[in-house]
């Protein structure tokens, strides 16, 4: 029997997600900031009013939910999932009074595409966006690499068992310190120590190659923003192209790599900790999925001949595919050259780079090198279950920042997510077919949503079909969150209308 | 003989002024027909090579590198980055953003599709530049329904902070 949920159940939900809007509202007075700065007034009117709609409603369902009661496990991941979801629509009222949206669906799809870390983009003219509408488009991924939800348990709430149950349900199941509020605390500190670090390097390198010294760091601060949190947003269209800079790319690179590390190896690598860089399992699958699937590109690329020197390859190949593994999602080609030009081989190697991601507890998407070495592990002791007698003991060990021994039901968890973002992969591109798309672009687009990447081979673009766009957004929304809070979600509709 | 003449004299002169109107009333004072940046990205073997002619606004910064410089000029539907002499540039003066429209060039250069010089960047090496039209700054009217709006707001959450203070006060 399924049990209808009570009254409390939604006054606590209503409770957090009015805290996590507030969140929201407070953020959107940065661009407002911004936008009076640069001035521009309009933009940021659009700022403010949005800001104040988000706060209203914040204010309005903290009140009417008021509650001081720790939320259970269900009511934690609901208000994930569901705050996820009312921060995309909070969040795409100013990018549509921009009016560089063709409508709403069209930014509510650019503020997922943020807050996920995706960066699959449907705006239009974005040579002529304001400053401000700019950096909100960028300050998304920062705030929703980090975590949505993460913002508010570190601004707004105390430390307890309901904190920590909406920290797993954003997919962080890793606690960094003891306490998940100083996690929370300590996560937010890392990207802000690398914000100032990694926009300082790039305002240097944006003057040195000839921008203006006001949208160097302008540039700076989006680049690493979208670059760290695995985002793959740029300001300007033609993505990284429009630097036409090695020295540019090869920062872009350290920083995409930064962020596709795990929060708790920084902390490792923040406390003197070095050797965990070696020895960690996620670091040693990255390393080598690396080196294999830019092996794949390499010789797709080679075979056709569009880049007649190995420099000149490697400086693409090696881009895209740290780009595509990261799930960042940065551009030095075109969107329209990954299917003219690139060939099924080296398309296929990019597909498989986005499909693994990066590391768990980061801002990257993916299935993640953590489940990939898992995988792995798990399957070394089955075949040593198999060559060695009935009786022998068969122990299996990884490192991750200590020494575990591998479980059946850690490796059935994990092939279980592993599965969920394969079906999700699959279910994507067979909408796409549907919508008469070839069935490689749809599953390179497919999996560049679900696991959060944004590289495009052209079929995200404003004209592309409603039904599709709505896809990419549940699958931007699943993927980020690894599925649990979303199947909670959906699980609390059902029991809502046919619960007893 | 004579009226054969006077006919020839009559056709010409229709063909002259033909041309004539042709040459002054089409919009594109260039080079000859510019090819559009999806015509190039999506046929990149075709005009690999090859001088081509490519006009649009040009956006963002122009970054000096020496003697040269780079430009990145958008048609509306992409935009493509020219690399481009110091000296040919002089008389550039918007660029695309929030706060101008960019001056419209035409640009003939070399198409590459993975340029050897740029690491396999697709770009134009320019060879020439026209200025079509001058860019102009943009000025913004302000939006006085979203002032209102946002005023109305400002005033409804003061309101509702006062009414939620009152029922605390009076809850105790």
């Amino acid at each position: 029997m399924i049990l209808k949920p009570q009254l409390k159940d939604i006054k606590h939900i209503g409770h957090y997600l009015g805290k996590v809007t507030i969140g929201v509202g407070f953020m959107m007075l940065v661009p407002f900031i911004t936008g009076l700065v640069f001035g521009e007034i309009n933009p940021a009117l659009d700022f403010l009013i949005s800001a104040e709609i988000a706060l209203l409603c914040g204010l309005i369902l903290t009140w009417v939910c008021a509650t001081d009661k720790e939320l259970n496990w269900m009511q934690g991941m609901v208000v994930v999932s569901s705050s996820w979801l009312v921060a995309m629509v909070l969040s795409a009222i100013p990018l549509y009074l921009s009016g560089h949206y063709k409508s709403f669906l069209d930014s509510c799809f650019e503020t997922m595409s943020g807050f996920t870390t995706t960066g699959l983009t449907l705006v239009q003219d974005l040579d002529h966006l304001s400053y401000s509408h700019n950096l909100w488009r960028h300050l998304g991924p920062f705030i929703g690499g980090q975590g949505i939800v993460i913002i508010a348990l570190a601004l707004f709430m105390k430390g307890g068992a309901g904190s920590f149950k909406m920290y797993v349900g954003e997919a962080r199941d890793e606690k960094i310190l003891p306490n998940v509020i100083h996690t929370a605390r300590f996560i937010w500190l890392i990207s802000i120590v690398y914000l100032i670090i990694g926009t300082l390097a790039l305002g240097i390198v944006g003057m040195l190659i000839g921008l203006k010294p006001q949208n160097a760091f302008f540039h700076a601060a989006c680049v690493f923003m979208a670059g760290f949190d695995t985002a793959g947003f740029a300001p300007q269209s033609q993505n990284i192209l429009y630097y036409h800079s090695l020295l540019f790319e090869i920062v872009t690179i350290i920083i995409m790599v930064a962020g596709t590390f795990n929060f708790n190896l920084h902390y490792q690598l923040w406390r003197g900790n070095c050797k965990e860089l070696g020895r960690n399992i996620e670091t040693r699958t990255l390393l080598m999925s690396v080196m294999l699937t830019f092996f794949i590109v390499a010789i797709g690329l080679n075979k056709l001949g569009i880049y007649p020197n190995a420099m000149m390859l490697f400086r693409k190949g090696f881009f895209q595919l740290i780009s595509g593994h990261t799930t960042t999602g940065y551009m030095t080609i075109y969107a329209q050259q990954f299917i003219q030009e690139w060939g099924d081989l080296a398309l296929t190697g990019i597909i498989c780079a986005m499909a693994l991601g990066g590391c768990a507890c980061s801002t990257a998407g993916g299935i993640k090198m953590l489940r990939v070495g898992i995988i792995f592990k798990a399957l070394k002791q089955d075949i040593k279950r198999l060559a060695l007698p009935e009786r022998a003991i068969v122990a299996q060990k990884f490192h991750h920042m200590k020494t575990v021994f591998l479980e059946d039901a850690q490796a059935r968890a994990v092939l279980l997510i592993t599965m969920s973002y394969i079906t999700i992969y699959v279910l994507g591109a067979l909408i796409g077919v549907g919508c008469g798309y070839p069935v490689l672009n749809s599953l390179f687009e497919s999996t560049s949503a679900a696991a959060n990447v944004g590289l495009s081979c052209g079929i995200t673009d404003a004209s592309m079909p409603t039904i599709l766009k709505i896809t990419y957004i549940i699958q931007m929304w699943a993927g980020r969150l690894e599925f649990m809070s979303v199947f909670a979600l959906f699980g609390f509709i059902v029991a809502f209308f046919r619960g007893k | 003989m004579m009226k054969v003449h006077s006919s020839r004299f009559i056709v010409h002169s229709i063909l002259f002024f033909l041309a004539l109107y042709t040459m002054l009333c089409t919009p594109c004072h260039g080079f000859s027909q510019s090819i559009s940046s999806a015509e190039l990205i999506n046929n990149v073997k075709q005009y690999d090579g090859k001088v081509v002619v490519y006009e649009g606004e040009i956006i963002g910064d122009v970054m000096l590198r020496g003697e040269y410089a780079w430009i990145n000029v958008n048609d509306n539907k992409n935009a493509i980055g020219i690399w481009i002499k110091k000296e040919l540039i002089k008389d550039i003066l918007y660029t695309g953003s929030y706060k101008s429209r960019g001056d419209i060039v035409e640009i003939a250069g070399k198409f590459n599709r993975s340029c050897v010089e740029h690491g396999g960047d697709l770009d134009i090496h320019a060879q020439s530049i026209i200025k079509i039209s001058s860019g102009s700054k943009i000025s913004y009217a302000v939006n006085t329904k979203t002032i209102n709006l946002a005023l109305g707001l400002s005033c409804m959450i003061l309101l509702f902070y006062l009414l939620r203070a009152r029922y605390l006060k009076t809850a105790g």
